[in-house]
C-alpha cells in the first residue's frame, strides 16, 4: 500500500484523521492533567511538612 | 478478611499500591493502543458500504463504552463510600469523574465527526445522541456540585447521590437504539448469538478497547494519588513518610 492512498483513506481524510487526531489530543491532555493533579498535590504535602 | 480489606482501603497503603500499579497500566495502555490504531488503519479492511470512513468506529466505540464504564464504575464507588462510609471509595469516585467525561466528549465529537459524511448532518437529537450527551452533563454536574461544597464530607455524600440517581442514564443509552427509531446502528458486537462484523474487522476493536481499559487503570491511579493526598493532608503518615 502506497503512503499517498493511506493518507487519503477513501477520500474521507478529513473525517478519519480529525476523529483520530482529537482522541490522540484529549488522551494526551488527560495524561498531562492527571500527572499535574498528582504533582501539585504532592508538592503541596511536602511544603506543609517542612513549615511543621 | 476484613483486616485484609481495611488495609487496603487505609489511603497510606493504597497511596503507595495505585503508585506501584500506575506503570505497570500505563506502559501496555500505550502500546496498545497504538497496535490498534495502526491496526485499525492500515491493515483492517475497508467497509463495503463506508468504505475507509467506518475505520471511525475504533476511537468512537471504545470511547462511548468507557463513557458508560467509568460511570458505572463512579456510581459504584459512590455508594460505596456512602453506605460503608468508606473515604477512600468516595475519592475514587471523584478520581473518575474527569476522565469519564473526556471519554465521554470523545464519544460524542468522534460519533458527530463519523455521523457528517454517513448520515450527511453532525447532530441529531434522536435517543442514543441525546441520552449521551445526559451523560456528558452528569459528569459535568458531579464536578461542578463538587466543587461547591467547602466541606469535602458533604461533598462526598451530595454528589454520591447524583452520581447513584444518574445511573439510570445508562441502562437507557445502550438500549435506546432498540427503544426508539434512531439513525444511530444497533449494537454490532455485544449481541448474544454472533457478533454481526467480521472478525478482522473486530481484532483492533477489542484491543483498542482494553487499551482505553488500562488508560483508565493509569489515569484513575495517578488522579487518585492526588485525591488521597488533598484529603490527608493533616495526616501523620503524610508527615512523616514523604
Amino acid at each position: 500500500m502506497d503512503l499517498q492512498e493511506f493518507l487519503r483513506m477513501g477520500g474521507y481524510a478529513g473525517y478519519v484523521w480529525t476523529a483520530y487526531g482529537l482522541t490522540a489530543l484529549v488522551l494526551l491532555l488527560n495524561w498531562i492533567a492527571a500527572r499535574r493533579s498528582e504533582a501539585r498535590e504532592q508538592e503541596s504535602a511536602r511544603r506543609r511538612s517542612r513549615a511543621d | 478478611m476484613w483486616l485484609w480489606f481495611h488495609k487496603l482501603a487505609s489511603p497510606p497503603h493504597a497511596y503507595r499500591l495505585l503508585g506501584k500499579m500506575a506503570p505497570w497500566f500505563g506502559w501496555p495502555a500505550l502500546a496498545m493502543i497504538l497496535l490498534a490504531t495502526w491496526w485499525g488503519l492500515a491493515r483492517a479492511p475497508a467497509d463495503y458500504q463506508q468504505g475507509d470512513a467506518f475505520r471511525i468506529l475504533y476511537v468512537h466505540a471504545p470511547s462511548a463504552w468507557m463513557s458508560m464504564f467509568i460511570y458505572v464504575a463512579m456510581a459504584v464507588a459512590a455508594a460505596v463510600g456512602l453506605i460503608w462510609r468508606i473515604k477512600l471509595a468516595h475519592a475514587a469516585a471523584a478520581a473518575c469523574a474527569p476522565i469519564g467525561a473526556s471519554f465521554t466528549f470523545l464519544a460524542l465529537a468522534t460519533g458527530s465527526i463519523w455521523g457528517k459524511p454517513m448520515w450527511g448532518t453532525w447532530w441529531v437529537w434522536d435517543a442514543r445522541l441525546t441520552s449521551e450527551l445526559i451523560l456528558l452533563f452528569l459528569y459535568l454536574g458531579y464536578m461542578a456540585l463538587r466543587s461547591s461544597f467547602d466541606d469535602p464530607q458533604r461533598a462526598d455524600r451530595a454528589s454520591a447521590v447524583l452520581a447513584i440517581v444518574g445511573v439510570i442514564n445508562v441502562p437507557i443509552i445502550h438500549y435506546s437504539v432498540e427503544w426508539w427509531t434512531t439513525l444511530h446502528q444497533p449494537a454490532s458486537v455485544t449481541k448474544l448469538d454472533k457478533p454481526a462484523i467480521a472478525l478482522e474487522m473486530l481484532y483492533p476493536l477489542f484491543i483498542m478497547i482494553i487499551g482505553f481499559q488500562l488508560y483508565f487503570g493509569w489515569a484513575i491511579s495517578r488522579r487518585l494519588r492526588g485525591e488521597i493526598l488533598r484529603r490527608e493532608r493533616n495526616a501523620k503518615w503524610l508527615q512523616e513518610g514523604a
